[in-house]
């Protein structure tokens, strides 16, 4: 158990906090690799059901991440998947899913420290709980 | 005329005044040039962390529109240029540009950084207002636009120059800074071969001249030399550097001094075989013969020269030339070319009587002796004449033989001996007497042996050739020096017995050999020659310069080419190398055998640097030069784009019209001396803290002060630095964003501190004009706690024992105050720099007093020379939203003179038709990019490149070494040709830069751009991890997950519409007038609706703008001018009653007097205007002599006489304006109460005139009229709102009462006139707002796009706005808003058809529910209900944010490019 890393599916928004990563990047902020970004036009674009096929699929933790609350580029989309997360977080709190593996951010495009901190944050946190054991879709065994 | 206009505008300056004014031409149809000083755009915003007043990023909303300017195929940006000047008439002029090198190729260079990373040379970073460094290979921030990087140079460092070898000393003194020592010792290799030696022996000149010997001691450049050289030597494996390509050409070299092993070198490098024949039995010359092992030490030149032996040059010694073999004999034997570098081993004789006794020694063959191993008995009384080296070497050998008194006679001063420093110190050190101005007269002798040595004194008199003094004996004062031996050391010859065979080779009458002194061929063309034979005795640096000139010219001379071309260059030193700013740091010293351990031995005496002397001594250098030229970069770029000799470039271009935008710099605030800015690292500027809020700033956004990197606690604003000030730097005007910038920072520094942050501003005035700004400033105060102290602080002292800042000033009550805190910032303001004031005088663009280049009120943005329009803060101090309305005006103007010629240079981007992939299976290409070693250093490109192979729908895979490159795109072009891909994945950096460059490949190539995916494994991978199975292994699944989403892309279609080439104005006021004139000026055709009857809005109740100008007359000229203008249909007493459909295609129906038309137009721009408030109090109404603001102009515009007996007025401010129930300033009041008391006070010059206010916002330059008000008499009163004046009529006259702010005691005062400033209040504009579906604010005006960048645009696009229904605000402004609405509008009317992105939203009618949550959360309205009662999505109007998608509750709706389907594929693969 001591060896495993766990896998974070991360939809980020493309013009703040995939910038910040972009950032980042420039300047050689080291993270851990376990995160997967997959770039999204809005934040608001980021469909509850993604989440929850990133949690089927295999993924430990689930990150989102938009622009700060007023810098949308979209006008309001980042309100609208605040308000939908916050629904869906507590759902799947419900249904059993720990808290600890799901995070939303605002983080905008100049923040590459931020990233680089949250990043880690949020890997830390989904170390904590250990594989995700809900909803994942495993292939049956056959004895 | 049109066919000899030009199409095409220059705009100076790349700030964000510029960029807007570029982006407005360049899509409106012209060319245009940016002229940009700095190596990229950006100005000032770029390093702002936030914007006031909605605290944006600043970063996060300007880089788009670099990137937008950057990728414009019809903006060309020049870099480092300015305008020398501007030649011709409007429409034709001629600009010339000087363009300063770049030092990279902006062609090649992909932006990846290693120059960067391994530049050793450090510099203060300007865009981190110093407060980090930067590396002399740079880019000014990590978003710059152009995003390749520049090296700075300032020129030759002196030590370079002063070296005869070329080395780059500076370069490396930066490497050994770093701890770079390998690469330092290969940058010495370059241009010498010897550096442990040369460390040791050599004279150094490039100390003599190096300028931190100016501050306090030049660099030990020597010591560390040797520390960089020894290190190698004692090296497991020493370096030996590359030969090229081997070559059949032999070459001989007779001699094996430093000239000869030098040439050997540089020949063997390049291949040739090389033998170099010695005299003598050992190899080194003089370093082996002449110099003591005590100063050379035998390994060391050893070893040097054993590398070069290594390299495959033969030694052989013992061979003389002339003598046991001839130049004749070796080109039998097929030797191709001689260099003869025999050396000056005869000394000179001293010329004396007595010179033949015994005991008289010649110098440099003592010492060959002695060095042989032959045993020499000098005696205990040595006499050594000279002061040269040998001199040294020779009395400091004897001492060590054990001779008792050597002594020195030298005929100069000490200040005149050629002999090193170091070694005149050693000398002391050991007790050796020098006996100077002495000169020996003759030799006595005893038996023929030496006795004594007849001296005579000497004199120094008038300079000689060589500069120094010439020494003169003086009469009679000759004396007698018993000695026991004397050796002559004045100087040496060379033995010419080699090449009296070898024709006619010439030899000077000084003994030295005649050659060309560039090329160093004799006149026998094979023949070269150097070191001292052809100079007479110099140094060993001189030497091996020599030996690498022959080097050269032999290469040059067996490869048949010219042995002069480009050799004659002129080396000039840097001269303006700032010295301010260093702490005085003494030089190393060199530590040293001790004096009793040297006696009777020839160990050798220095002992060499510690590493830690090394990295100290190499920090103290200043790096004259900037970039220290160690040629890193160079071997880092992979591209190929470093050119360290590039030139300045003269370039003139031919425009039809120029935008100056040069922007302005932040004052200095040096100049107030209380302020100690320069001394206390804690009291910062604006701007720098701006980089200390920011991010990507010094401290990465962690709020700390630059002394101790402490958390402050509590920080003070200071007001009003270098604005409002004739004091300190002649400055009376406002700067006009000080007082919001400052609120926003002391904000964003609350949010920032993880403990309570105590803030405070330190104003005169606050002066919160703008739009939302007088909100920001009361949530400042009232929820975030910021303090505002009405007061201008006298002084910061140092609190002593810490770092802390103590504020005195004087409070409202009077009282001193001291206050501590830990960190002060002034606010700095905007001034003109000189360089622009001198670019304006070279222009013939004419200036105001304060330097700024303002336009008449009506002519905002236009400058004395017609043709040429200004923007941004140069027009006037201003903040970002007014300059970039400015810049479009600025932009309509220039379009407004070059519409004949629209289109006429732009360039269209041609696609080849598109290849039908539907139904096709997919057929994927990866492209992986190495980025140099930015991905490869990290990931296993191959193992990614196979791993791909074998990913479903995968047909190519490549890896390329910048996939970003010219020819890689070529390769992808070819590869989708020859693969048949229609499916790529390009494994790179970020799509936010690069997909654009790659879609167009694929365009090109006849894909739909939109079949393709970027796999970002450099930012998000190979640059944030070290793990490199990790990173692998990471990018293995970036590029699948790319793969995954590739696959299901489907060709989009990007919708291309008609546009209407009409506009609708709304409102007939001056902005209204304005915008629709703009238009039609520009040949398109206007519909002008105004609700009254009649033209000129608002304007019509005015007196003068500000600037004294007269506003009917001008007005009444509009408005004729629109009546009769062919272009304008004009609706009177009209107005809107249906608004139908989207940019470009709009149909509104007007209601007038004749009854409905229909109008269709393409655009439309909101200019409704505002009204003036009507108040309730101060007893308006009551009594006519109480009136408001337009009232009073009334008067004045119908000369009322009863203005002309005034004898009392009273201005009341703020009347409506900046209440709870109107929380925003009215912006125009105070500027008009100016100038309306002031007209009063010329009306009446005796009269009392008071001016009750909160704050005086005469922002700007308005700041004059406030000057001459109080200059003129006028009094000041202020107020609180708690505490309004009163007024009311007691017996027939008017009485005012108001508490006094400073005596805190009511004063009452009467008035014949009482004039109340009103609020602007916005019109009842709900129903146009629905019927363009744009939004109005809290206070009722219009809301634009964005509050900075989008200040008259709509979210709804092709709507715009101007004038008073954006927000109050003066003529001037209104007229530049209006320009700059048309500007923009023009950049949709100047395209016959539209096109639109790919990435939409679709609705599927069979699935939609007709919820109309879609229709209700759209913020650009793109969805509505169609005839069937379902939502359709239009495809114009949609942005592709996908918020309709994610919440749709029937699923029926699709992002094209971002579908569901995709995403599911993307997490699948993850």
């Amino acid at each position: 158990m001591t060896d495993w890393e766990p896998k974070i599916i991360a939809l980020l928004c493309n013009w703040c906090s995939y910038g910040a990563a972009d950032l980042a990047g420039v300047s050689r902020l080291k993270q851990p690799s376990n995160i997967r970004i997959v770039r999204v036009p809005c934040s608001g674009r980021v469909n509850p059901k993604f989440i929850l096929a990133s949690l089927r699929k295999g993924a430990d933790g689930v990150w989102v991440s938009g622009c700060h609350p007023g810098d949308c580029h979209y006008i309001e989309g980042n309100y609208y998947a605040r308000r939908k997360f916050v629904l869906l977080k507590k759902f799947l709190e419900y249904v059993g899913i720990e808290p600890e593996r799901l995070h939303f951010s605002w983080i905008s495009s100049a923040e590459a420290t931020k990233f680089a901190k949250v990043a880690e944050e949020v890997v830390e946190a989904v170390k904590k709980v250990g594989p995700a054991r809900y909803l994942v879709k495993r292939e049956v065994e056959v004895e | 005329m049109s066919d000899t206009i030009h199409g095409s505008v220059m705009v100076v300056g790349g700030g964000i005044a510029g960029i807007q004014a570029a982006l407005d031409l360049a899509e409106s149809g012209y060319y245009v040039y940016m002229v940009e000083k700095e190596p990229c755009i950006g100005g000032v915003m770029s390093q702002l962390d936030k914007t006031f007043p909605t605290n944006d990023c600043a970063m996060c909303i300007l880089s788009p529109k670099l990137v937008e300017v950057g990728r414009h195929l019809n903006i060309e940006i020049i870099t480092l240029s300015e305008v020398q000047s501007i030649e011709g008439e409007p429409g034709r002029f001629r600009v010339t540009i000087t363009q300063k090198p770049r030092f990279i190729d902006l062609s090649k260079c992909t932006g990846c950084g290693q120059c960067g990373t391994v530049c050793p040379v450090k510099r203060p970073n300007e865009y981190d207002e110093c407060l980090s460094q930067r590396r002399a290979a740079y880019r000014r921030y990590p978003q710059a636009i152009p995003s390749a990087f520049a090296i700075e140079k300032r020129g030759m460092a002196p030590c370079k120059v002063a070296c005869p070898a070329d080395i780059s000393v500076q370069g490396y003194i930066a490497l050994a800074a770093e701890g770079k020592y390998f690469e330092a010792l290969k940058l010495i290799k370059e241009e010498n071969p010897l550096p442990a030696i040369c460390g040791r022996v050599c004279h150094h000149p490039c100390e003599s001249i190096c300028t931190r010997g100016k501050l306090d001691e030049p660099i030990a450049i020597d010591f560390i030399k040797r520390f960089i050289a020894d290190l190698d030597l004692k090296a497991e494996t020493r370096y030996i550097p590359e030969i090229k390509e081997k070559r059949e050409e032999k070459v001989a070299i007779i001699g094996s001094g430093p000239a000869g092993l030098t040439c050997a070198y540089y020949l063997a490098r390049e291949g040739y075989q090389v033998t170099v024949f010695e005299k003598f039995p050992v190899l080194g010359g003089m370093l082996a013969v002449g110099i003591p092992t005590y100063r050379l030490p035998r390994d060391i030149l050893e070893a040097e020269i054993d590398i070069i032996r290594q390299m495959g040059v033969e030694f052989r010694t013992g061979v003389e030339i002339g003598k046991d073999i001839t130049i004749s004999d070796l080109r039998k034997q097929g030797y191709k070319a001689f260099f003869v570098a025999v050396g000056a081993h005869k000394s000179k004789k001293l010329g004396i009587e007595g010179e033949e006794l015994e005991g008289v020694y010649a110098g440099v063959e003592l010492l060959r002796d002695i060095n042989l191993g032959k045993k020499v008995n000098l005696g205990n009384r040595v006499a050594v004449i000279g002061g040269g080296n040998v001199a040294m070497d020779v009395v400091r050998t004897a001492w060590r033989l054990g001779s008792e008194k050597p002594f020195i006679v030298y005929r100069r001063s000490i200040e005149e001996m050629p002999a090193n420093e170091e070694e005149i110190e050693e000398c002391h050190e050991e007790g050796i007497e020098i006996i100077t101005l002495t000169a020996p007269v003759r030799i006595i002798g005893e038996n023929g042996k030496v006795k004594a040595l007849e001296c005579i004194k000497m004199e120094l008199g008038e300079p000689d050739e060589s500069g120094r003094r010439r020494p003169q004996p003086v009469h009679g004062s000759e004396f007698i020096i018993e000695v026991d031996s004397v050796v002559a050391a004045i100087g040496q010859e060379t033995d010419w017995t080699c090449i009296e065979s070898a024709g006619d080779c010439r030899i000077s009458r000084w003994g030295t050999m005649e050659v060309d002194p560039l090329t160093l061929q004799s006149s026998e063309p094979d023949i070269f020659a150097g070191g001292d034979a052809v100079t007479g005795p110099r140094t060993v640096v001189e030497a091996i310069a020599a030996g690498k000139r022959a080097a050269i010219s032999i290469d040059r001379f067996l490869k048949g080419q010219d042995l002069r071309e480009g050799r004659e260059k002129e080396k000039k030193a840097v001269e303006d190398v700032l010295l301010e700013g260093y702490d005085r740091a003494p030089r190393e010293r060199m530590p040293r055998l001790s004096v009793d351990d040297r006696r009777g031995n020839f160990e050798e005496v220095q002992l060499g640097f510690t590493e830690e002397q090394v990295r100290r001594e190499a920090n103290r250098c200043l790096s004259c030069g900037i970039c220290s030229e160690c040629y890193q970069c160079v071997e880092a770029c992979q591209a190929n784009a470093v050119k360290h000799d590039d030139q300045p470039v003269e370039r003139t271009i031919e425009v039809g019209a120029v935008v100056l935008a040069p922007g302005f710099k932040a004052f200095d605030p040096t100049v107030y001396e209380t302020y100690a800015f320069a001394k206390h690292p804690n009291v910062l500027t604006s701007l720098q803290f701006e980089r200390i809020l920011s991010a990507s700033g010094p401290t990465m956004g962690h709020l700390v002060r630059p002394s101790d990197h402490k958390e402050p606690k509590k920080i003070a604003w200071l007001q009003c630095v270098g604005s409002r000030d004739i004091n300190h730097c002649d400055h009376p005007y406002c700067s006009a964003v000080c007082c919001m910038y400052a609120i926003k920072q002391a904000v964003i520094a609350k949010e920032h501190s993880e403990q309570d942050l105590e803030t405070t501003i330190f104003f005169m005035d606050m002066r919160t004009h703008g739009k939302d700004f007088e909100r920001s400033y009361i949530r400042a105060e009232k929820e975030q706690g910021v303090r505002f102290v009405r007061s201008r602080v006298h002084s910061i002292d140092l609190v002593p024992g810490s770092d802390d800042l103590s504020i005195t000033y004087v409070s409202e009550d009077g009282e001193v105050v001291q206050e501590i805190f830990d960190l002060v910032v002034l606010s700095v303001g905007l001034e003109i720099p000189d360089s622009l004031k001198e670019l304006s005088q070279r222009l013939g663009v004419n200036l105001d007093e304060y330097g700024f280049c303002r336009g008449s009120s009506f002519k905002p943005v236009e400058t004395n020379r017609k043709g040429i329009y200004v923007c941004g803060v140069f027009q006037s101090p201003k903040d970002i939203p007014q300059s970039v309305m400015e810049a479009s005006a600025a932009a309509a103007e220039a379009g407004k003179l070059l519409h004949p010629v629209r289109g006429t240079l732009t360039r269209e981007k041609i696609k080849p038709p598109q290849i039908n992939v539907m139904n096709e299976p997919p057929r994927i290409g990866v492209f992986i990019c190495h980025c140099g070693i930015n991905i490869a250093g990290m990931v296993d490109i191959q193992e990614v490149k196979e791993y791909a192979k074998t990913l479903p729908f995968v047909e190519y895979v490549a890896n390329n070494l910048y996939t970003c490159s010219q020819d890689t795109q070529e390769l992808m072009k070819q590869a989708i040709k020859e693969y048949r891909l229609n499916r790529v994945v390009v494994a790179a950096c970020t799509p936010r830069t690069h997909e654009p460059l790659f879609q167009e490949t694929l365009e090109d190539a006849g894909l739909n751009k939109y079949l393709f995916e970027m796999a970002n494994i450099r930012n998000h991978d190979s640059w944030v991890h070290l793990d490199k199975k990790e990173a692998t292994e990471k990018a293995k699944d970036l590029v699948r997950i790319a793969v995954y989403k590739v696959a299901l892309m489907q060709p989009l279609t990007e919708p291309e519409l008609p546009v209407n080439q009409e506009a609708l104005v709304v409102g007939g006021g001056v902005s209204g007038m304005t915008a629709a004139l703009t238009l039609a000026d520009q040949g398109y055709r206007v519909h002008l609706v105004e609700k009254t009857d009649k033209l000129g809005g608002q304007a019509l109740h005015l007196y003068k703008t500000w600037t004294g100008e007269d506003i009917q007359t001008n007005l009444a000229e509009v408005i004729e001018t629109v009546k009769t203008h062919p272009n304008i249909s004009l609706y009177l007493s009209s107005e809107i009653t249906k608004v139908d459909g989207f940019v470009g295609n709009f149909t509104t129906v007007v209601k007038g007097p004749s009854g409905e038309s229909e109008i269709k137009h393409g655009v439309a721009i909101i200019a409704t205007g505002a009204e003036e408030f009507k108040p309730q109090e101060y007893g308006y109404g009551t009594d006519p002599r109480i009136m408001t603001h337009l009232e009073l102009d009334q008067l004045f515009m119908s000369h009322d006489r009863r203005l002309n007996a005034i004898g009392s007025a009273v201005f009341i401010q703020c009347v409506g304006s900046r209440e709870p129930s109107r929380p925003y300033c009215s912006r125009v009041c105070c500027t008009h109460t100016l100038e309306s008391a002031l007209e009063l006070k010329r009306m009446n010059p005796d009269a009392d005139i008071y001016v009750l206010y909160r704050d005086m916002r005469s922002y700007g330059e308005r700041e004059k009229l406030y000057l001459e008000a109080r200059r003129e008499g006028i009094i000041f009163i202020r107020f609180d709102l708690e505490n309004k004046p009163k007024v009311w009529v007691e017996d027939g006259s008017l009485k005012v009462e108001v508490i006094d702010h400073i005596l805190k005691r009511p004063i009452l005062l009467s008035a014949d006139l009482v004039v109340l400033a009103s609020a602007i209040i916005p019109r009842e504009n709900e129903a146009i707002a629905q019927f363009f579906k744009v939004p109005v604010n809290e206070d009722g005006f219009f809301m634009e796009a964005h509050a900075k960048l989008r200040p008259v645009d709509f979210a709804t696009d092709g709507v715009f706005l101007c004038g008073l229904a954006h927000y109050p605000k003066p003529i001037d402004e209104s007229i530049a808003q209006a320009k700059a609405a048309a500007s923009r509008a023009v950049t949709i009317l100047a395209k016959k058809t539209m096109t639109f992105s790919g990435t939409v939203a679709q609705v599927d009618q069979m699935l939609c529910s007709a919820c109309g949550t879609c229709v209700n959360i759209c913020p650009y309205s793109a969805p509505r209900f169609n005839e069937k009662g379902k939502a359709e999505i239009n495809p114009a109007l949609c942005k592709g944010c996908g918020l309709c998608v994610a919440s749709c509750r029937s699923g029926a709706i699709r992002l094209m490019g971002f579908d569901d389907a995709q995403i599911f594929a993307m997490i699948e693969a993850a």
